[in-house]
This record gives C-alpha cells, sequence and structure tokens, in this order.
C-alpha cells in the first residue's frame, strides 16, 4: 500500500480525484496518534497529511490562528505559550490509551476532542472557526472564516469536527485561541462516597467560584494516579480546579477550602502536580492498564454522572467522573452493556480503546435513532458520494 | 426570489382548506388583513404576503403540515418573533409562512444539570427570567430580547453583547427536537455531551430555517456572575479606542462585554436618555468585566491603566449597580436613539479583524460620503463584529437604493480585510447576492449539498441565504473533476 504524500490542498483534490476514478479508498492520517480511535477502517491506501505543515496566520491580539492541517499540535502549543495563550479547550493527551504519535492539529479536530476545561470552556468544536477542505467530490472548498464570531453559511467547520475524516480532508484550520490563565489551584477533597461526590460537584458546577474543572475518582482508582497527593491518598478524591488571574485565584481556593473542608480532609495541588494530575483524568490514562482492557467515554447529563458511575462499577467495570459528572470514563470487560447502561442515564457512550478485532466487532459508537441515522448517511453522501474517506471509521459499511 | 409556482397559487383555497384540517381552530390564518400581520421581518423594506401562515401548537402538527407541504410541493418559511434583521422570515408569495409563536411554554428548568428545555417559540429573555431563582441565566443576550424567541436565535445563531466572554447561541445549546421537511422528527444532542454522530447541531444552528423547524430547544444555562461592572472609556478618536479594544484582549483580559460608539450614535443616545456619556469624545467604549469580586476589582484596575496608557479622556468605573445599569442605559437604547435622529436606517453586521476596525470606520466615512448619507456606529468591538447604521430617508427618491448600495460597499470591504458578511444578524435575503464575494461557486454548491441532506425538494426558506438556487439531482452529480487532475510526480492507483 503506497504512502500518499501530498504538500497541498491541490495534491490533496488530485489524488482525492485519481483515488474516485480508480475506485481506491483513503484512510486519512496527520500523526497516526488517534488510528486506534473509532472502528477500524479498511482502506486500500492511507493519505498521509504530515507535510501539509506550517502555521499560516498567528495574531495574538486577534485570538485567532490558522494552520495547516498536518500541524503538529506540539508546534501551536509550543507557539501559543511564547504568547500567553492556549487551545483553551485543553486537547487531552491521548497517549496512554492509543498510543504514541505525534498529534497533528487535523487530528485532533477530527476526532474534536477536549480536555477538563471543557466544562468552563466548551468543546473543540466550539473553537473551530474555519476550515479549507477537500470534499469526495474531488473540490477544494472552504466555510467559516477567520474571525470569532460569524454566521456566513452553514457551519461547516462544526460538521467537520468530530467527523474522523469521513467528509473530506481538511487541509486548513483556523482556530479561536484564549489566554492562558496566570495561575492555577486545584483543591482535592478526601474520602466522599459517589452520591456525595455526585451532589458536590453538581453545587459546585452552579455556584459563584468558577471551577475550571470538577472531576471524582474512586480510590483504586485515584491509587494508580502518578501524582503523589492523590495516589497516597488512600481514599476517593474530588478535584476542583480554579484558574485566572491570581488574586482571584488565592480568594477563590480561599473561599473552596472553606466549604469543601467544612466536611471533608482537603490538600491544594500547585504547578506541576496540578497540570499532572488533570492531564490523567482528561482522557482516561487513569484507567489505561491494564491494556487489554476496553476502555470506554460516556457522556452523561451531568447530575446523572454518579448514579451511572455506580451502576457501572455494580456491573463489574471501574471508572471516574469528569467535566462536574457529564463525563464517565470506564474500563469494563465484555460483555459489560456499556451502550445500554449510558442509554439508561440519558447518555451515550463511544468505545475508545480496544484491539482492533473487538473495535470491528462491538458497536464503537452509541446506537443512533433509524430517522438520524439515515439523515446521517444523506450527509455523508451530500460529501462523499463515492464513499472514499475513512471507509468503516464510523459506521460499518459506510 | 424563486420564481412562483403558479399551479400553488391556483390550488390556494384547497391548500388552505387541507391545512385547516391539520391545525384546526385559530390555526391558519388567510385573510388579507390577517395576512398583513406577517408581511415582513425586522428588515422592512422588503415585504410580501403569504400564501397562508400556518399556526401549529405542538410538534405533531408541524410535522404533519410539513409532510403535507413537501406532497404538494409547497414552500414553508419558518417564523419566530419576525426581528430578524436580514429578510430570514420574509414570506414567500407562493409559500406558507410556519408561526411558532404558540410553541411559547418553558418545558423544564433544570438546575442541577445547568439546562433548560423550552419550546421556539419562547423569548430569549424569558428564559433569564425563569433560570433566576436558581442563580442561573441564559448567556447570549441579543438587544432583542424582550421580543426575539429562542427558535430564532437557533437559526441565527444570534449574539448580544456578552458573547465576546460567552459566545453566541451555538456554545451555549445543547440540543434540538427538529423537524425535516418530510416530517420526520430527529433529535440532536440534548442534556448529555460527546454523543458522538456528526454535529448536526452545529450546522442547524445558524441555518436561517432553510434545514428544518425547531421545535424544541435545550439550552445551556449558566451561574449568574458574583459580581459585575462596567467601565465607561472616553476617547478622542475611534481609531484610539480601537487600540485600546485591541490592547485589552492583547493583555489577556477577555471581557464579558467590549462595546463602541462614535460621535454620531453618542450624540443621538445622550439626546434620548441621557447616560452622562462625555460629549468630547469621539468614541466610547463601556468595558464590562465580571466574575469573583476580587477578580472584577483587580480587572478593572487594569483595564483602567490599559485606556489610560492608551490616551482614554474619561475614565470612569461604575461604583454601584445602579451607575452599571445607567452606562449601559445608552448602549442599550442607542438602537431607538438613532432612530429618532433619522427617518430610516439600515443595521448592517460585519465581522473584522480587531486590528483593522480604525482603519474600516475610516473607509466608511468616505464611501458614507460618497454615497451622499450619514452612519452612525454602535457595535461589539471585543470581537470586531461591526453594527454600521446607514442613516437614510425612505421617502426621498434614490436613498433606499444609495443605503443598500452603501450597505454593500460596506460588507465588501469588511471581506476584503479578512472579515465576513455577517457576525450575527445571518444572510437572509439582505447579504444573499453578496455571498459570492466570500465564497466560490464550489463552496456554495457543497453548502447546498448539505441542504439535499435535509430538504431534497427545496422547500424549506428557499430564495434566502444562497445566491443562485441549483437542484439536488444536479448537485449530486458526479461531474468534471473526477480522474481529470493527474499530476504527474504522484504515484498512481
Ligand atoms: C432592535 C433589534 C436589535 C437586535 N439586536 C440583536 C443582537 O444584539 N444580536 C443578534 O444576534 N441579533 C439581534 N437582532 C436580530 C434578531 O433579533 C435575531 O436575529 C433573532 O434571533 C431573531 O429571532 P426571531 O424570533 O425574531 O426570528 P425571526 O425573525 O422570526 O426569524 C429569523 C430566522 O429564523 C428562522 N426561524 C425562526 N424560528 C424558527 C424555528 N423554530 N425553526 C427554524 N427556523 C426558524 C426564520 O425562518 C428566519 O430565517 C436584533 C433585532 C432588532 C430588531
Amino acid at each position: 500500500m503506497a504512502a500518499l504524500n501530498p504538500a497541498d490542498a491541490h495534491e490533496v483534490r488530485a489524488i482525492v480525484g485519481e483515488a474516485m476514478a480508480a475506485g481506491a479508498t483513503l484512510a486519512v492520517e496527520g500523526g497516526g496518534s488517534k488510528r486506534g480511535l473509532g472502528r477500524p477502517v479498511a482502506a486500500t491506501h492511507t493519505l498521509s497529511l504530515v507535510r501539509l505543515d506550517g502555521i499560516i496566520d498567528y495574531a495574538p491580539s486577534e485570538l485567532v490562528l490558522t494552520a495547516r492541517a498536518g500541524t503538529a499540535l506540539s508546534v501551536i502549543e509550543a507557539l501559543l505559550a511564547q504568547h500567553g495563550q492556549h487551545l483553551a479547550f485543553e486537547p487531552p493527551d491521548t497517549s496512554a490509551q492509543l498510543g504514541p504519535g505525534a498529534p497533528t492539529l487535523g487530528g485532533l479536530v477530527a476526532c474534536n476532542l477536549a480536555g477538563p476545561r471543557r466544562l468552563r470552556a466548551g468543546a473543540c468544536r466550539d473553537h473551530v472557526l474555519g476550515i479549507e477542505a477537500v470534499t469526495g467530490f474531488a473540490e477544494i472548498v472552504k466555510a467559516g472564516g477567520k474571525v470569532v464570531k460569524n454566521v456566513t453559511g452553514y457551519d461547516l467547520p462544526k460538521l467537520f469536527a468530530g467527523s474522523f475524516g469521513t467528509l473530506g480532508v481538511m487541509t486548513a484550520i483556523t482556530m479561536k485561541v484564549l489566554p492562558r490563565p496566570e495561575k492555577t489551584r486545584t483543591v482535592l477533597v478526601f474520602g466522599l462516597d459517589g452520591a456525595a461526590a455526585g451532589s458536590l460537584m453538581i453545587e459546585l458546577a452552579r455556584g459563584p467560584l468558577d471551577v475550571s474543572a470538577l472531576a471524582y475518582v474512586p480510590r483504586a482508582v485515584a491509587a494508580r494516579s502518578a501524582v503523589g497527593y492523590v495516589a497516597g491518598a488512600g481514599s476517593s478524591v474530588l478535584a476542583a480546579r480554579l484558574e485566572g488571574p491570581p488574586r482571584s485565584v488565592l480568594a477563590r481556593t480561599e473561599a473552596a477550602r472553606a466549604r469543601l473542608g467544612a466536611h471533608a480532609p482537603v490538600e491544594e495541588l500547585h504547578g506541576h502536580n496540578s497540570a499532572a494530575l488533570w492531564r490523567e483524568i482528561g482522557f482516561g490514562a487513569l484507567l489505561a492498564a491494564p491494556a487489554s482492557r476496553p476502555v470506554w467515554r460516556l457522556g452523561v447529563p451531568p447530575a446523572d454522572g454518579a448514579a451511572a458511575l455506580r451502576a457501572l462499577e455494580q456491573a463489574g467495570a471501574e471508572g471516574y467522573l469528569d467535566a462536574a459528572g457529564g463525563t464517565l470514563w470506564a474500563a469494563a470487560e465484555e460483555p459489560v452493556p456499556v451502550h445500554d447502561l449510558a442509554a439508561r442515564h440519558g447518555g451515550t457512550a463511544m468505545l475508545v480503546r480496544a484491539p482492533a478485532e473487538a473495535r470491528a466487532r462491538m458497536p464503537v459508537f452509541a446506537p443512533q435513532a433509524p430517522a438520524l441515522a439515515a439523515l446521517e448517511r444523506r450527509v455523508k453522501q451530500a460529501f462523499d458520494p463515492k464513499g472514499v474517506f475513512e471507509p468503516g471509521r464510523r459506521v460499518e459499511g459506510v | 426570489m424563486p420564481a412562483p409556482d403558479l399551479a400553488v397559487l391556483a390550488r390556494r383555497a384547497a391548500l388552505v382548506a387541507r391545512l385547516r384540517s391539520l391545525v384546526p381552530g385559530e390555526g391558519v390564518i388567510a385573510d388579507e388583513v390577517g395576512l398583513r400581520a406577517y408581511d415582513c421581518d425586522g428588515l422592512t423594506a422588503y415585504r410580501q404576503v403569504p400564501l397562508a401562515v400556518v399556526l401549529p401548537e405542538r410538534t405533531e402538527q408541524v410535522s404533519a403540515v410539513l409532510r403535507f407541504c413537501q406532497s404538494e410541493g409547497v414552500k414553508v418559511v419558518p417564523r419566530g418573533a419576525g426581528t430578524g434583521l436580514s429578510g430570514g422570515a420574509l414570506p414567500l408569495t407562493d409559500g406558507i409562512v410556519l408561526g411558532l409563536g404558540k410553541f411559547n411554554r418553558i418545558l423544564e428548568v433544570d438546575a442541577a444539570n445547568r439546562c433548560a428545555v423550552v419550546q421556539p417559540g419562547v423569548t430569549n429573555l424569558s428564559v433569564s427570567q425563569a433560570a433566576a431563582p436558581h442563580g442561573l441565566y441564559y448567556a447570549p443576550d441579543p438587544s432583542s430580547q424582550i421580543a426575539c424567541t429562542i427558535g430564532g436565535n437557533v437559526a441565527e445563531n444570534s449574539g448580544g453583547v456578552h458573547c465576546l466572554k460567552y459566545g453566541v447561541t451555538a456554545t451555549n445549546l445543547l440540543g434540538v427536537e427538529l423537524v425535516l421537511m418530510d416530517g420526520t422528527v430527529v433529535r440532536l444532542g440534548g442534556k448529555a455531551g460527546d454523543a458522538g454522530g456528526y454535529d448536526l447541531l452545529g450546522v442547524v444552528t445558524g441555518s436561517e430555517g432553510l434545514l428544518g423547524v425547531v421545535t424544541e430547544a435545550t439550552v445551556r444555562l449558566l451561574p449568574a456572575p458574583a459580581t459585575a461592572r462596567a467601565l465607561l472609556l472616553g476617547f478622542t478618536t475611534s481609531a484610539d479606542a480601537a487600540r485600546c479594544v485591541a490592547a485589552v484582549i492583547a493583555a489577556g483580559i477577555v471581557p464579558a462585554g467590549m462595546e463602541m460608539m462614535d460621535k454620531p450614535a453618542i450624540d443621538a443616545t445622550e439626546a434620548f436618555c441621557h447616560p452622562g456619556y462625555p460629549m468630547d469624545a469621539g468614541a466610547i467604549l463601556i468595558v464590562e468585566l465580571d466574575g469573583h469580586a476580587v477578580e472584577v476589582d483587580e480587572l478593572v484596575e487594569r483595564v483602567a491603566t490599559i485606556a489610560r496608557d492608551g490616551g482614554a479622556t474619561t475614565v470612569r468605573a461604575s461604583a454601584d449597580e445602579d451607575e452599571r445599569l445607567l452606562f449601559w442605559k445608552g448602549r442599550k437604547s442607542a438602537f431607538p436613539a438613532v432612530g429618532r435622529i433619522t427617518p430610516d436606517y439600515l443595521c448592517m453586521d460585519g465581522t473584522i479583524p480587531r486590528a483593522r476596525v480604525a482603519e474600516v470606520l475610516e473607509r466608511m466615512t468616505a464611501l458614507a460620503a460618497a454615497r451622499g448619507l450619514r452612519v452612525a456606529n454602535v457595535f461589539h468591538a471585543g470581537d470586531g463584529n461591526l453594527h454600521p447604521l446607514i442613516l437614510y430617508d425612505a421617502n426621498e427618491p434614490g436613498q433606499l437604493e444609495a443605503a443598500e448600495a452603501l450597505g454593500a460597499d460596506i460588507l465588501k470591504l469588511c471581506v476584503e480585510v479578512g472579515g465576513v458578511l455577517t457576525g450575527e444578524h445571518g444572510v437572509g435575503i439582505e447579504k444573499r447576492d453578496l455571498m459570492g464575494t466570500m465564497f466560490s461557486d464550489a463552496d456554495l454548491a457543497q453548502q447546498q449539498r448539505l441542504k439535499c441532506a435535509f430538504d431534497p425538494d427545496g422547500l424549506a426558506n428557499p430564495g434566502k441565504v444562497f445566491p443562485t438556487l441549483h437542484r439536488c439531482a444536479e448537485l449530486g452529480r458526479m461531474h468534471v473533476h473526477e480522474g481529470q487532475l493527474k499530476f504527474a510526480h504522484l504515484p498512481r492507483f
């Protein structure tokens, strides 16, 4: 299988046109770090975007950055950091689950991944302002814009975010960027059971403390943390992150400790420890070992998070909550019926890590109502009528 | 607009009778006087009486009406409160207006999940009012919020003065129930995140009624900020004010709102409601900071310092809630205030890079002068979203045409400097024919292919947004590019 390495959108377009004429199909790859996400793809060829690399435009006072889709995320993050800015949705570190490979901007957007700050800053899709892409009509199209506020035409950037490459090959992407918080503190509360933690998270997320991340990790899972305070606690850990200008963070941390310390022991993480903990939480890393266990991500109404976690535990799974209960990470051996459990709690599940054989056999994405599934098939048709891109990645046979 | 379907017009009486059977009672308006009330939206320069107005009360009725219209080839124009400024709800002579006014209930305020489930005809403001007892609110706050509906907000992806920090409708929308033209009901998103699947919620938001009818929405509620303070900043010129905006952002501060008014807008509002704006200023900024009290006080100080360093001639920080509201009073009445000094005005809505604001304001003044007109500016400076108000008199022959031509000049200028045609009001019919300045034929064809996936017969609000209508079959046909783009140096399949 020859690797195809186009250098610009025109070459991508030529390849797509030829692939269509030849009846070939394409797997689209950036750094390859997310190849294991979604269903296994059976494409005849791989299109690599590594040569579509480089930042096109970045003006810090516009809060906007445009880069070619194959640009390494590390390069973008380093440049933003130099200017005191970042991608506010906190791109998660997927390496513990999905293995190595340098993540690219295109891959991040295609999978619509966000980390713990999603609670406050929104998902990746909320930060994608514009795209240029090659469709399954072998046309270069652009949509969205390079300014932070725009309603001109349909929001195709959002549609491409989370499409897993199945609608077209993104060649350039414009992202909204934001100032990075000047200071960060994480307050830990020890020893709460799931129900108590659930109510406390509801209260904090509704309250005036403006927490930027809120997670609950049961005892056995917390014991695997690389952060000493968490691993050594010998109890469950609820973590609340406060970010912003220094004086504000200190005042809110005080207020949080006063409120939380009334009923349970509390501790505080700074700098490195705080960052390490949220990195572990962000993409299920606390559940990474043993590697043979399937790992799932569930999205549920936040107030149902604690109950959903308990139901999973009763079914023999292990897990923890992020996003104030709205995101549940679970490691569950077969045959725990994770999709059913998620649905019973008003949410959906996605199989995030499992061997390719299992991802081909088990439903990776939540089953959809027939009318919605039919609409999605028509949308796929509208962008890729010949099924050139990522066959099978989202739906078997599509 | 698309040429009227004469066959539909000829069958009007029979169609109305069938619609009455689908939505009994007062649900169908077909008399001349009744129809007049629906002949335009907020873009009042364009008027058209529809075939009929249908006012369903339940999703099943919407579904039945749409299915019927699809089978009869009747066009459908959804309508909320009719405050839209781009003609999105402008009726078609051979189409029905589907009014969502009777979908006016807040179904649930779910405080624990920080969201509300509402019907589309609910007004924007009433959502925040219902959430207030729980210490929550709905962040997008268009100036029209007492009147405009959530359905209209979803369809236009509306913003407001606070969307700089809290985002537009799309950021604050969790789910919708959508009825397609064939009557199918789908639910997109909901109280839980990460539903997987394509982000169809994302494309329905801002789709201007061209993809289907929203019959329910789940919106995110945010905790009411502990404190809010505003700064009133005066500058000698708009250019100074614009530089201050960029400096605040560059300093890492994203205020809750950052609004600008130029001299003509200041004069009009001061005369209208006396908010106490500095009369020696060529431009003012209102900068609001919200959050924890300690944070707000710190940021107010920092912004004040940036403003002074940038040559501000007035720097006033609100000492209490009354003063904060007074600062906002003028901004909030700017539209009616401008309405007092001119018989008519057109409100434009481009977004540009912040760095180009000063230059664009200057060039805009020149463009206006060239057409013999004046412009007042009151806008969301923080996100570069301009709202030039073009002052004109419709009774003076040629002035409406001149005002529209100036509007087009201004929007082309926005695109030229790297901006877009519309930041929050939508394309509608107003900017439809300018779409080609921003998008290529291929871009627009692809957008229309997406519409075809939702509405294969092109009956949902046709004639809006897209300058040229294509049949779906034509758009879907495989075409010339295939296999004709061979680059010799690329590996072969
Ligand atoms: C004085 C004034 C100030 C304004 N200020 C702002 C502002 O600050 N920010 C801003 O963004 N806008 C502003 N607007 C514009 C306008 O209020 C918004 O666009 C608003 O969202 C329109 O809501 P509506 O209910 O009036 O919708 P309508 O005008 O009735 O319809 C707007 C569009 O939505 C479609 N639509 C309506 N309901 C549905 C539905 N249920 N399903 C599918 N499609 C539907 C219609 O077909 C149409 O295309 C202002 C308007 C005025 C008159």
